[in-house]
């Protein structure tokens, strides 16, 4: 009972954990990257910047203003997102009907630019967020612990996931979206303002990774390069899931963050590289991605 | 009979027209060959050779990127491959040339841009910069805790050797007269490349894929083969590199020189011969400069802001632009 393939349950089941932490920031940004392609057909390259950008958000107005945890956790995706909503209106509206690379490009450039800027102020060794007094300590399920905090940011990621797809299947705007994602030219037509539905757009998948963000500055090292590594991941898991469906790019996110998890106990040098192996391995055999639609 | 006597007066100076183009191509090729060949009197030569290097990097990608419109974001793979590959023969085995080792690095990366190739080619558009980027993340790790790489600290010492066995590389001169060497073949490969009818399928591609599909061509192999090419000379510009740094690091590696790369030839202007050459020049002569001052710290977020401009007010880049204002202007 205590031991699984001659790994402790603990061990194991405190990976699994792991993994699904991992996932839960996964499916957020790769989240926020579907829907940002669905309807600009763009790959933000600034994702991982944007993450990066709420999780410094979070610490820096603490620092600066004690704004606690919770208010954070909402005012860091907005002030990001906003922010996301200017770089769309004054830059990404100017290539929209250029060729996608060139998209991806800019917002390459102005992830360089953020990181940059940041690093010359803020250096690269991480700053330190304090863990909210609510969420310290955690509990004993028998067969591992817990921390509350991890328990948390589980049900948050789910929450803000689910909240996502039913604002998309569910809701007028969300159809409007859908139906932007279809034919955008159609809709204009209909009479739908479609560039102020594209600036928002943006400005809501910005929005979800600043949340991943505000959410990961309590337990991982926040600092101008947190962004860069798990972007290039996430796009690594957007080629597995295939941008096709809401519910694919999440479910991919976890699944990957488990599989992560348990390389880290049976072959831990192989734990970084594990999902990019996957990758290989779904294109030689299912190269649209496994909820992928287009061939 | 009047109206032949016309056609072949226009043929005939539309053949005078692309003689005299031809002619003035060749007289500024001559001019920036004999630039080249001065140079090292006026420059630093390590300094020159710095830029010939990625010059030839950016000529690689341009193969790609400008003439089969393929955007990879793992380039910086294939300049380690060669790199690494290089500096491990050149420094564990004494027995190993110079030139056995650059051609040896040159064909690691060629293989690995098979593999590469191979993999990636089965998505298009920008799902193929993101797959080439994992794939080229997963390449760094491997080198991160590869046993014969050095790590974080990468390989130091790579001796320069002898050019068949005769030519003492250890002299700077001696040196920068090989890489020009090195990169002008590249160069003129990728001339040759370009204006074959198999750089003709290329552009086909690039311009419209369905229709060159339904023309009969095999895309793929196509795709795969400028790919493998393109790889096999970004590993050749690593293996020369490594000679004349005598070093290899993970900064090779890294994605960040991937993006590099792909900014020297949009800036210089991606599918013109020149563009890449320009444009790292105009890099590596911008990123030494600003190292030398107080905004060295600054190199990123300038190379960033260079992008989001050059992607918003000239995407011909610098040669193209030139090129595009001298048709307009001079007829």
């Amino acid at each position: 009972m205590t031991e699984i393939l001659g790994v402790p349950v603990a061990v194991l089941s405190g990976q699994l954990m792991l993994g699904i932490i991992n996932g839960s920031f996964y499916a957020l940004l790769s989240l926020g990257l579907a829907v940002i392609f669905g309807l600009l057909k763009i790959i933000n390259f600034a994702h991982g910047a944007m993450y990066m950008l709420g999780a410094m958000c979070t610490v820096l107005m603490f620092d600066a203003f004690g704004v606690n945890y919770w208010v954070a956790l909402f005012l860091a995706p907005v002030v990001v997102g906003c922010f996301g909503i200017v770089l769309e209106y004054f830059l990404l509206r100017r290539i929209a009907g250029q060729d996608h690379i060139y998209s991806l490009l800019l917002t390459f450039g102005i992830a360089l630019i953020l990181q940059g800027v940041l690093i010359n102020i803020y250096g690269v060794s991480g700053l330190r967020y304090s863990m909210p007094e609510v969420f310290r300590g955690g509990m004993n399920l028998g067969f591992m612990f817990l921390p509350y905090y991890r328990a948390w940011v589980i049900v948050a990621a789910l929450l803000v996931c689910f909240g996502t797809w039913f604002m998309i299947e569910k809701t007028r705007l969300g159809s409007y979206l859908r139906a932007g994602t279809e034919d955008s030219q159609l809709m204009q037509g209909f009479g739908i303002n479609v560039p102020l539905l594209i600036s928002l757009t943006y400005g809501f998948g910005v929005m979800l990774a600043a949340f991943a963000g505000a959410l990961a500055a309590p337990i991982y090292s926040v600092s101008p390069v947190m962004g860069s590594n798990i972007l290039i991941v996430v796009f690594a898991v957007v080629v597995i899931g295939g941008m096709g469906s809401i519910a694919g790019a999440v479910i991919t996110g976890l699944m990957m963050g488990v599989v992560e998890g348990f390389t880290k106990v049976f072959y831990p040098e192989g734990s970084a590289a594990v999902i990019f192996l996957v990758m290989v391995v779904v294109l030689l055999i299912r190269p649209s991605g496994l909820f992928g639609k287009e061939a | 009979m009047a109206t032949t006597t016309t056609q072949t007066d226009i043929q005939q100076s539309i053949v005078k027209q692309q003689k005299a183009e031809q002619r003035k191509k060749q007289i500024l090729n001559l001019v920036l060959l004999a630039l080249l060949l001065l140079a090292p009197a006026v420059f630093y030569p390590v300094f020159l050779m710095k830029i010939l290097c990625f010059a030839l990097f950016a000529v690689a990608l341009n193969l790609l990127l400008g003439y089969t419109g393929l955007l990879s974001f793992g380039h910086a793979a294939f300049l380690a491959a060669g790199s690494y590959t290089t500096g491990y023969l050149l420094s564990s085995f004494p027995g190993v040339t110079t030139e056995m080792g650059i051609v040896v690095g040159t064909a690691a990366s060629l293989v690995l841009g098979l593999g590469f190739g191979l993999v990636a080619i089965r998505r298009q558009g920008i799902y193929f910069a993101m797959i080439t980027l994992a794939l080229a993340q997963l390449v760094y790790f491997f080198f991160v805790q590869a046993p014969f790489t050095g790590g974080e600290d990468g390989m130091h010492g790579v001796p320069r050797g002898y050019l068949f066995g005769m030519v003492d590389l250890s002299d700077n001169t001696a040196m920068y007269y090989f890489v020009l060497a090195v990169f002008l073949a590249g160069y003129l490969l990728v001339q040759r490349i370009v204006g074959s009818p198999f750089g003709q399928v290329l552009k086909a591609i690039k311009q419209n894929e369905p229709r060159a599909v339904s023309l009969g061509y095999n895309v793929d192999r196509y795709k795969l083969m400028a790919f493998v090419l393109s790889a096999g000379l970004a590993g050749l510009a690593g293996s020369v590199k490594t000679v004349v740094f005598q070093l290899a690091s993970l900064n090779d590696a890294h994605w960040h020189m991937s993006g590099e790369v792909i900014l020297m030839t949009l800036l210089g202007g991606t599918g013109t011969l020149l563009g890449p050459v320009v444009g790292a020049g105009f890099v590596v002569t911008l990123e030494y400069q600003l190292s030398q001052g107080p905004l060295g710290d600054w190199v990123d977020p300038i190379l960033g802001a260079i992008f989001v401009l050059t992607v918003l007010a000239f995407r011909s880049g610098i040669v193209g632009e030139i090129q595009n204002f001298m048709r307009k202007n001079m007829g």
